[in-house]
């Protein structure tokens, strides 16, 4: 820190010896490690006050009796909490969006499983133009599909059955699950299963006793994606769902911001009714975000 | 990246073990349900979305519908003032959005990737609006926008702004502030995706440019970017589909308005078919954006070489 300093002081003829002095500890990779602490504390603190007001403005809102103007949530009261939770029906759509999430989750995790497995083990016919069917439907806009798969679930009697919704979010969910998965199952030797095979295991034994445990991390990974990723979406929920007694949280939300006087201490409970899930999906997470990203996505 | 994918591809032709343990059929039975599903719910849309893009198809206008040739198309391009005003809310949209997340991502990820007393913390509080809902970041903006009881008020007590202005209904300032509420939650997203990929740098090549005598900007410039380069073209091209289909933060938040400021393409598009059930035009400007979205893309691509680079 002083060396640098000194040498931001004095220019041109000090700086060279103190540039030499400023690099010893050798064999240790340093160059990115010695930025001085306060280009990393000051910037940081003030994306922080920017990433964490608007949570402590819900919580805020959330928390303190309606009309106060207070800064702190104090007194504490859980009335807009019990509020939204019976009278604006969140209970009913807190259990929607819960079984939207588990069933995406489900089906999307098994239907990428089976794919990413053939993807990755076989050389088959189809295999590039799938691949290249998968990376082209990151393209397709869901939002921009609604009239036709409303058509669809029209004539599959699905419209206001979670059915429908579930579907949806499955679909647009499968090609990046499906390719990460594969790259996953790569990264797994395939002599492993080979030996399981010599040691009398069928495929799918093998797969389910040497491959499967592996990909534990992946796994919960694209699981939590596809549950975080449903439990988030609104369009779908919107479109296919009519009844109130079978719409999802983020519908609820919006229902919630678009009546003619919003009641904010109602919004703000329910937007942390709809977060904790996912918080507590990510803090479960955490630890697999980084890595599952880089051995998967952009690895691709 | 092509050393990754090398050394991902599958050891072994797996077709030698097809005898002993594989039918053949097995890899089509695999990937059957994902095709199916996907041929369903995407392809079939797809191509009736082509189909109706051609017809006049309005059911609360049944008289009127039946094979319309590139009417639609016409209509769209010589005589829809909104079509022209939505396409360009939705380029400047994005153009902006992917542009400031791209510029604050990467500074985030630089500075998260550097060792530092309670780093895994700082982590994970910046990374956290990444996991919030387009909806309830909407509900958390209004709250925040709100001019009675927003944070507005509390900035013009400090002397910025006036009170009682609504950020969000007030048309010289609703472009900022939807700006503003959709980078809190984007940032992330490249934060994330460049610091994955900064794990990879070779640390040798710091070392060696720091024999070198090369300043640390020269180090960013010379090493990083370059090995960056890859994951941002691919993070930007996927972040600016994401978000010019995005519909839920502007539906929430603005619904459009106000009068129509921030409408973009797709918003247009949604409320042509579900309030005004004009199908047949609805499809055929989803061609348009359809194609205007996959020709970015490819003169995109094109332009920043993608992959071109070996390392």
């Amino acid at each position: 820190m002083i060396t640098k300093e000194a040498t931001e002081a004095a220019p041109t003829p000090v700086s060279v010896p103190t540039e030499a002095e400023h690099r010893p500890r050798k064999g240790k990779y340093r160059a990115w490690d010695d930025a001085p602490r306060w280009q990393i504390y000051l910037p940081l603190s003030i994306y922080l006050v920017f990433t964490l007001i608007p949570f402590y403005w819900i919580l805020l809102f959330a928390l303190r009796p309606a009309g106060s103007t207070s800064l702190v949530p104090w007194p504490i009261t859980f009335e807009h909490f019990e509020k939204v939770w019976t009278e604006r029906s969140f209970a009913t759509y807190f259990q929607n969006s819960l079984l939207v999430g588990v069933a995406t989750l489900l089906m999307t995790t098994l239907v990428a499983l089976a794919g990413g497995y053939a993807l990755a083990r076989f050389d088959f016919k189809v295999k590039r133009a799938f691949m290249l069917a998968l990376l082209c439907s990151q393209f397709v806009p869901g939002a921009l599909l609604l009239v036709p798969l409303f058509e669809i679930f029209a004539e599959l009697q699905m419209i206001n059955s979670l059915t429908s919704v579930i579907i949806a979010e499955t679909v647009f969910q499968l090609p990046l699950s499906m390719i990460l998965i594969s790259n996953f199952i790569k990264n797994v030797p395939y002599t492993l299963e080979e030996a399981a095979w010599v040691d009398g295991c069928n495929r799918f034994t093998a797969f389910r006793i040497v491959v499967l445990p592996l990909l534990r991390p992946g796994l919960i990974a694209v699981g939590s994606f596809a549950f975080v990723h449903s439990w988030n979406h609104f369009l779908f929920a919107l479109m296919f769902l009519n009844n109130q007694s079978k719409q999802t949280i983020p519908v609820g939300l919006n229902t919630l911001m678009s009546a003619d006087s919003v009641d904010l201490g109602a919004l703000a409970a329910g937007g942390i009714i709809a977060a904790v899930p996912v918080v507590l999906v990510f803090a479960f997470i955490q630890k697999w975000l980084i890595t599952g990203f880089s051995a998967g996505a952009v690895k691709g | 990246m092509a050393q990754a994918v090398a050394v991902a591809k599958p050891p072994a032709p797996p077709r030698r073990r097809r005898a002993s343990a594989t039918p053949r059929r097995l890899p089509y039975l695999l990937i059957a349900p994902a095709a199916l599903l996907m041929l369903g719910f995407i392809a079939y849309p797809v191509i009736s979305v082509f189909y109706y893009s051609l017809q006049n198809y309005n059911p609360t206008k049944p008289w009127r519908n039946g094979y319309a040739g590139f009417d639609n198309f016409v209509h769209a391009f010589t005589d829809d003032p909104i079509f022209w005003d939505t396409l360009t809310f939705s380029a400047k949209w994005v153009f902006v959005e992917v542009g400031l997340q791209l510029m604050f991502g990467l500074a985030l990820a630089l500075i998260v990737n550097q060792t530092f007393v309670g780093r895994s913390l700082g982590r994970a509080l910046v990374f956290s609006p990444w996991a919030v809902s387009g909806v309830l970041t909407s509900a958390i903006w209004v709250l925040l926008y709100n001019s009675q009881t927003g944070i507005t008020r509390y900035l013009a007590d400090m002397g910025i702004g006036t009170y009682g202005t609504s950020w969000l209904s007030d048309t010289s300032t609703v472009f900022s502030a939807a700006i503003v509420a959709d980078l809190w939650r984007g940032v992330p997203f490249f934060a994330i995706l460049i610091l994955a990929d900064l794990q990879s740098v070779s640390k040798d090549l710091y070392e060696a440019a720091e024999v070198d005598g090369a300043s640390r900007f020269k180090q960013f410039w010379h090493i990083t970017l370059p090995h960056l380069k890859d994951a941002i073209v691919l993070s930007t091209l996927l972040r600016a589909v994401w978000e010019f289909n995005n519909v839920d933060l502007l539906y929430t938040l603005t619904g459009g308005g106000p009068a129509g400021e921030t409408t973009t393409l797709p918003l247009y598009i949604a409320n042509t078919s579900v309030d005004a059930h004009n199908f047949g035009y609805a499809s055929a400007l989803t061609t348009v954006a359809f194609v205007i979205l996959l020709f970015c893309s490819v003169i995109y691509l094109r332009l920043s070489k993608f992959g071109s680079e070996s390392k």
